[in-house]
């Protein structure tokens, strides 16, 4: 078998595992899908209206507050998941089974890339069940077919991005409560960019940098592409963005599982 | 067997390893025939486990050579894998998944087609008694199943060579016989077993030949008869009617350490009838009443003593 054809079967048997692991353990499911769909319940039920009053002219047409968060929480959805990520893999790496695993004549990142896509597809069904509540509170996206693949698309990049970045926190962290406060940061970043609120309400420094962060790109061409604002550069800088943190954090994650091992 | 030279399983030479300013392998040389059963007998810390890391592919080693099945274990670690199975002191089972689910992986992480991958598994369920609890998972198993449904998981593999690093430590006496059986039953069928085990006890009823591991270095390698006969940790302890008799007895015995108050003498004696008859023959000739005769055999404590100067 070709190594590239070993490290498909073995990514594959790897996925089973951690579908079967989670199903069986469906709290962290749960929370996956519970999470996100708590932050809209609180923004839109709890904050919404004030916020939608503060908002005035960013959401075009009038359209109500659901509208402009949906694309945040989708962006919060895989946050979520790559934050359980992290600390699924930190408390993976403490089992024995991974030693066990590095003494098979195994594909090498089989283990990681197993766990990379179980999370992605855990995220996905997490974030079809996240738009289905936004949808019931009143979220009407505008979006034409292909725009629909454009944001399944770039939910999975975003996906496979952040969850890759949550792989590597969790074989750098030395317990699964360091990383989970680790990875907190990127369920705070959003916070910090056009997901809650326009960045042009912020003060000068804040603005600059949210205006400038990945979210804020992320946010806008899921924004963009679901209800129609306009998207500019975003788009581009979006994909560009996931590209790097995904090849960044694989890279990361990759040494850090080989530290001090034989290859 | 002729005159050909026996095929090594497992070859080291000089052997390094330290953690930070910590020397744990002090330059150690082993060889292993293959079909053989090898014991590293060793206490706490001693560099066992780290033996075991280094030669199974999870530790770099600082300095030496470590083949496995002919394999450099650093320049060809994936054909070493290839060759070996390992089931180490702690756990290495998936605790949420069901027994079967866990055999099933190793089938599949081992390119067996579906349905060798059944059938090996159903196999070494029943092989191991594990039937009854195939679909429930690993977490509700008893210490003993666990380690048997580790077992079985190295063994899905068919491994030529097995690395059991102290594979009965925490079992209670019923389950280690049960491994113990299991393990025989192993190289009967030509597999090289490496064994780590801190029990004199377990080694001698496994090993074609031990190797004493202590602070990283081996003090002393032979067949568990060889290495016994070599400890003089067994003694005898002979109990006195009265204090003349013991007094007698001490002034013919020149080692003999006295316990006045119990009036027992205690000897060194490995309990042969070859070395205790001398003994006996020679205080029935002084006169010397011995009321009974106690013999210890050798404990891991006594190896140790002797070997290192250090109780285990």
């Amino acid at each position: 078998m070709s190594t590239y054809a070993l490290a498909l079967r073995d990514s594959t048997t790897m996925l089973r595992r951690s579908v079967r692991r989670s199903l069986r353990y469906p709290m962290i499911l749960a929370s996956a899908v519970l999470v996100p769909v708590f932050f809209l319940l609180l923004f839109v039920g709890v904050l919404g209206n004030t916020l939608r009053a503060g908002l005035g002219a960013a959401t075009p047409g009038g359209g109500a507050y659901v509208d402009y968060l949906t694309p945040a929480i989708i962006l919060m959805t895989a946050a979520g998941s790559a934050e359980a990520t992290a600390v699924s893999v930190c408390s993976d790496m403490t089992e024995g089974i991974i030693s066990r695993f590095r003494t098979m004549a195994i594909s090498r990142m089989s283990v990681l890339t197993g766990q990379l896509l179980g999370s992605v597809l855990q995220a996905f069904v997490s974030v079809v069940v996240v738009v289905g509540v936004a949808v019931a509170l009143g979220f009407r996206p505008t979006a034409s077919p292909i725009e629909w693949l454009a944001a399944i698309g770039l939910f999975f990049m975003l996906a496979a991005a952040l969850t890759w970045l949550g792989v590597a926190l969790g074989l750098f962290a030395k317990t699964p409560a360091s990383a989970n406060s680790m990875s907190l940061i990127l369920l705070v970043l959003p916070f910090v960019s056009s997901a809650f609120v326009p960045t042009a309400t912020m003060p000068v420094g804040v603005r600059w940098f949210a205006e400038n962060q990945p979210f804020t790109h992320v946010v806008n061409t899921f924004r963009g592409l679901l209800t129609g604002t306009p998207i500019g550069n975003s788009g581009v800088l979006a994909v560009a963005w996931c590209l790097l943190i995904a090849a960044g954090s694989y890279a990361w994650a990759r040494s850090l599982y080989n530290r001090n091992r034989i290859r | 067997m002729g005159t050909a030279t026996p095929r090594l399983a497992v070859k080291v030479a000089g052997l390094r390893k330290s953690f930070g300013d910590k020397v744990v392998l002090d330059g150690i040389d082993l060889e292993v025939v293959e079909g053989t059963t090898f014991s590293l007998l060793g206490p706490n810390g001693a560099g066992k486990t780290t033996t075991v890391q280094i030669l199974s592919t999870l530790l770099r080693t600082d300095g030496g050579e470590a083949f496995v099945n002919g394999c450099d274990v650093t320049r060809q670690p994936d054909l070493v894998r290839a060759a070996i199975g390992v089931t180490g002191q702690f756990s290495a089972v998936d605790s949420l998944l069901s027994g079967e689910e866990n055999l099933m992986l190793m089938a599949d992480l081992n390119h067996l087609d579906g349905r060798e991958g059944h059938r090996r598994t159903d196999e070494l369920l029943e092989r191991f008694d594990l039937m009854g609890a195939r679909k429930q998972p690993a977490m509700t198993y008893s210490g003993g199943m666990r380690r048997r449904l580790d077992l079985a998981m190295t063994l899905v593999g068919a491994p030529r060579i097995i690395f059991l690093d102290e594979p009965t430590t925490g079992l209670d006496p019923r389950s280690r016989r049960t491994m113990w059986q299991i393990i025989r039953e192993l190289v009967a069928g030509g597999v090289t077993i490496f064994l780590t085990t801190q029990n004199l006890e377990e080694a001698d009823e496994l090993a074609d030949r031990v190797a004493v591991l202590d602070h990283g270095r081996i003090v002393a390698e032979g067949t568990p008869d060889e290495l016994k006969r070599r400890m003089p940790g067994g003694h005898a302890r002979l109990y006195f009617r009265d204090l003349s008799g013991l007094e007698k007895a001490a002034s013919v015995l020149a080692e003999a350490s006295r316990d006045d108050e119990a009036l027992v003498l205690q000897v060194p004696n490995d309990g042969t009838p070859q070395s205790l008859m001398p003994l006996l023959t020679r205080l029935d000739q002084l006169g010397v009443g011995v009321d009974r005769v106690i013999v210890d055999a050798p404990d891991l404590d006594d190896v140790f003593f002797a070997l290192t100067g250090n109780a285990a």
